[in-house]
């Protein structure tokens, strides 16, 4: 927003734009205050964990994940009511996945908390699709040459995640120990557990 | 014909700044203007696609020189005019 309206910050102009639509009786500062307060409540990374450390510790709910990712997650109470698909996509010794939007900020925001500025950003979404390798390499991901790497670009009707895979020698771990090792980054991809 | 946003696989945009952010927000009033993108759509006044089209379609110096939710901001003004709900030039007058 530079130049034309240099006189105004941004944040004064947005103000300015609540009065006006208060004034005109659109929205209400308080209703708008509830709003803000509930858009992010119960998202986060958490959330993308659990279901992570259930289809680790449960082959059937991992397979109904995998098949439909939208249901599945739905039996762990999560995206309710939400009209997005989710597709889930497993990392395997051969296989590893990431995710983007190269046209936006597309993400399953419920299960994976806010997104980090690097996800929206154009450096990301331009280069995640031609060089994979190179930028994992950045987030410290480096794969072994024999790993082939699937980047999935979400759209407006379909969102991912990512399913890492599980490290060894976490036999012993409860669920709940599993869903504390899984990171964001590694449900968008760009890390490991 | 490809927009602006359609960046994937354009080269020239440099490194990743890979640090994680503390807070969801940088500012208080990126905050505010996700709350009136949430409540605006809700009272039916634009969907998501509209939404969605009002950034895409911005002018590319204008798209590239923009912050995140500064595109935000632009979109639901553009949109809020578009609707008749303000009129042109009524946020600055």
């Amino acid at each position: 927003m530079s130049g034309d309206h240099a006189d105004a910050t941004i944040a004064q102009r947005v103000r300015r734009l609540e009065t006006l639509l208060e004034d005109k009786g659109v929205l209400s500062g308080a209703r708008l205050d509830e709003i803000i307060d509930a858009s992010l409540s119960g998202a986060s990374p958490a959330n993308g964990a659990r279901v992570v450390a259930r289809a680790w510790t449960d082959p059937e709910f991992k397979a109904r994940l995998l098949a439909d990712g939208t249901a599945a997650v739905r039996e762990l109470g999560f995206m309710e009511g939400s009209y997005q698909r989710l597709r889930v996509v497993e990392n395997t010794e051969a296989t590893h996945n990431v995710i983007v939007c190269t046209l936006c900020s597309c993400y399953p925001l419920r299960l994976l908390g806010p997104s980090p500025s690097w996800y929206k950003s154009e450096a990301y979404r331009s280069r995640v699709v031609r060089e994979p390798r190179a930028v994992l390499g950045e987030f410290g991901l480096d794969l072994p040459a024999g790993t082939e790497i699937t980047v999935w670009d979400s759209s407006a009707e379909t969102r991912y995640m990512v399913l890492p895979r599980r490290p060894d020698g976490t036999d012993g771990l409860t669920e709940e120990q599993l869903a504390a090792l899984v990171t964001r980054n590694a449900l968008i991809g760009t890390a490991a557990v | 014909m490809a927009r602006i946003n359609d960046v994937g696989g354009f080269e020239g945009f440099g490194a990743i700044d890979t640090g994680d952010d503390p807070e969801p927000f940088h500012a208080d009033w990126e905050a505010r203007v996700v709350g009136l993108f949430n409540a605006l759509r809700a009272q039916g006044i634009f969907n998501t696609n509209e939404f969605r089209d009002a950034i895409e379609s911005m002018p590319p110096a204008e798209y590239l020189a923009a912050s995140y939710y500064e595109r935000w901001f632009r979109a639901v003004c553009t949109l809020l005019e578009r609707k008749g709900v303000i009129e042109p030039g009524e946020l600055d007058a």
